[in-house]
């Protein structure tokens, strides 16, 4: 056991579950006024939700045992023999700092495509399949690429931080609900307006300093392999924004605060999966990329499908997530990190890159059936949308009975 | 005889009215967001679980000035039929005589300065 490691953990943890408010920053400030609330809202109740799931039952399916390289078992429920000692996944660092440092992938993940479903969702019907989906698509995915004899894993796919398990997972869920949800009221009309453009910039600020967490922690080490995770993730956070910053200036002339802090966040999306893989030069090219593929993915997904992925949950996370698994296994090197078993397709073995699209179809699969189970569960206990007239007053109000800001003259406080 | 119509409505029926109002051509209006009570007299608002006494509730306000007699009916009823739920709380329509109007860009007056041109 170390304990510079076990320290570089903790804070690795600390880090990653910082994120989850920052989420909750970025999607507050997109929304409109009467709904900001609500947004919130859902990314913090997961910080509770997801914790006690996972102390309780999550840690034990996703990493306890194995069964068909799918799902684990009980026998850590409540967390019982996950101790103090070094643990079976990382023999430096204790059982319960590797614990720790799982759980809050498993609050950041639903947290995200909470973002698709916002002004328009009953908040009971969004716990709830927060929930179940957690259940039926989170745990199964964070065994078959990370647990002991996970599916994807055997096939060789690789997955650093979560391109698959986090972002793709939450982008294709996000997308699922979307589309059985609806629109929100005036869709094809209405100027969905940013209702707070400093949240936003604070919230992917946040999400960037918590993303060093997410990506050099999952080298679960404080060790060469982290510094270049945490310098990749820099680079390709870094070149996203200014690809982000051209295309805003190509188009209209200006680059915008909301465009740049978008293509910091997509960035990092991209680099996720292939952090500890890829070689340096190329996180440039994976950031770059990486914005265009958003940045006209956004209104094909709004505009030609007429999709209401409302703050682009499926155009950031998924697409993103699929860039960054298929550019893992362009650039991959398994000279950089042993658990690749081949090179990527730019240095000519084409194992990697097919295993990658495996695991990326799997995921896929995984996350289209799962979304759709939870969503029919979820159906014969509540309905999933609110009301119209619950919709136009606004979800901060309908749902929780709190204004997010008082009005201009602060009467009514 | 130029009328100003004066419509306080629940603020979730602001794109509702605006809608209506585009719908049989009145497009000149003032919006402002403001306070008041009627016979609704507040309302009560919990935080963390503590009940407290609002007196003013947020409404937003209309102001459009018509032409004639037949327009401010027209005006009316276009507010009234989406503005209404049937609770406490919808709001009041007022109208009155304007005495005179003044375009500032072109220094049209009365009439003239309301109309579209």
């Amino acid at each position: 056991m170390s304990s510079g490691d076990t320290a570089f953990m903790i804070i690795s943890a600390a880090l990653v579950f910082f994120m989850t408010p920052g989420l909750a920053f970025f999607y507050g400030g997109l929304v409109r006024r009467k709904n900001v609330v609500n947004t919130m809202m859902a990314c913090v109740s997961i910080m509770g939700l997801a914790v006690v799931m996972w102390a309780l039952f999550g840690y034990s399916l996703a990493f306890g045992g194995n069964h068909g390289g799918v799902i684990g078992d009980f026998r850590w429920l409540g967390l019982s023999g996950v101790g103090m000692e070094a643990g079976p996944y990382a023999d430096n660092i204790p059982h319960l700092v590797f614990c720790a440092f799982q759980m809050m992938f498993a609050i950041i993940t639903p947290a995200l495509f909470t973002g698709a479903l916002v002004g328009r969702m009953r908040f009971k019907a969004l716990f709830l399949f927060v929930a179940l989906w957690s259940l039926v698509v989170y745990y199964p995915l964070a065994h078959m690429v990370w647990g002991e004899g996970g599916l994807l894993a055997a096939i060789g796919s690789v997955d650093f931080a979560g391109g698959n398990v986090v972002h793709i997972s939450s982008g294709v869920t996000a997308l699922v609900m979307a589309v059985l949800l609806g629109r929100r009221r005036g869709y094809e009309h209405t100027v969905y307006r940013v209702h707070n453009i400093p949240f936003v910039a604070l919230g992917a600020s946040m999400l960037w300093f918590g993303w060093f967490g997410f990506n050099a922690g999952s080298a679960l080490g404080a060790n060469g392999l982290a510094a270049h995770a945490f310098m990749t993730s820099a680079i390709a956070s870094a070149s996203a924004m200014m690809a982000w910053m051209l295309l805003d200036v190509i188009k209209d002339g200006r680059p915008t605060l909301v465009g740049a802090s978008t293509g910091l966040v997509v960035g990092l999306v991209a680099i996720t999966p292939g952090a500890g893989f890829v070689p340096i030069w190329s996180s440039f090219i994976i950031g770059a990329l990486v914005s265009p593929i958003c940045y006209f993915g956004v209104p094909l997904v709004k505009r030609k499908l007429k999709i209401d992925d409302a703050l682009d949950a499926f155009g950031c996370h998924g697409l993103g997530g699929i860039w960054g698994g298929i550019a893992t296994g362009i650039f991959g090197m398994s000279s950089i990190n042993g658990a690749a078993r081949w090179n990527g397709l730019a240095f000519g073995d084409t194992e990697l890159f097919a295993a990658q699209l495996i695991g990326i179809a799997v995921t896929i699969a995984v996350a289209v059936a799962g979304a759709l189970v939870c969503y029919a569960i979820v159906r014969l206990f509540t309905p999933i949308r609110v009301s119209e007239r619950d919709e136009q007053i606004g979800l901060d109000l309908s749902q929780h009975g709190e204004h997010a800001y008082p009005s201009f003259n602060g009467l009514d406080q | 005889m130029m009328i100003k119509v004066e419509a306080i409505v629940r603020e979730e029926k602001f794109e509702d009215v605006k809608a209506a109002l585009d719908a049989i051509g009145v497009n000149g209006m003032t919006v402002s967001q403001v306070m008041g009570c009627g016979l609704q007299r507040g309302y009560t608002e919990l935080v963390r679980g503590m009940e407290f006494d609002l007196q003013m509730r947020p409404k937003i306000k209309f102001e459009i000035v018509v032409s004639s007699e037949e327009w401010e009916k027209k005006t009316i009823e276009a507010i009234e039929k989406v503005a209404h739920t049937g609770e406490a709380g919808d709001g009041k329509i007022f109208s009155y005589e304007i005495r005179s109007a003044f375009k500032i860009r072109t220094g049209e007056t009365g009439y003239d300065a309301i109309q579209a041109n």
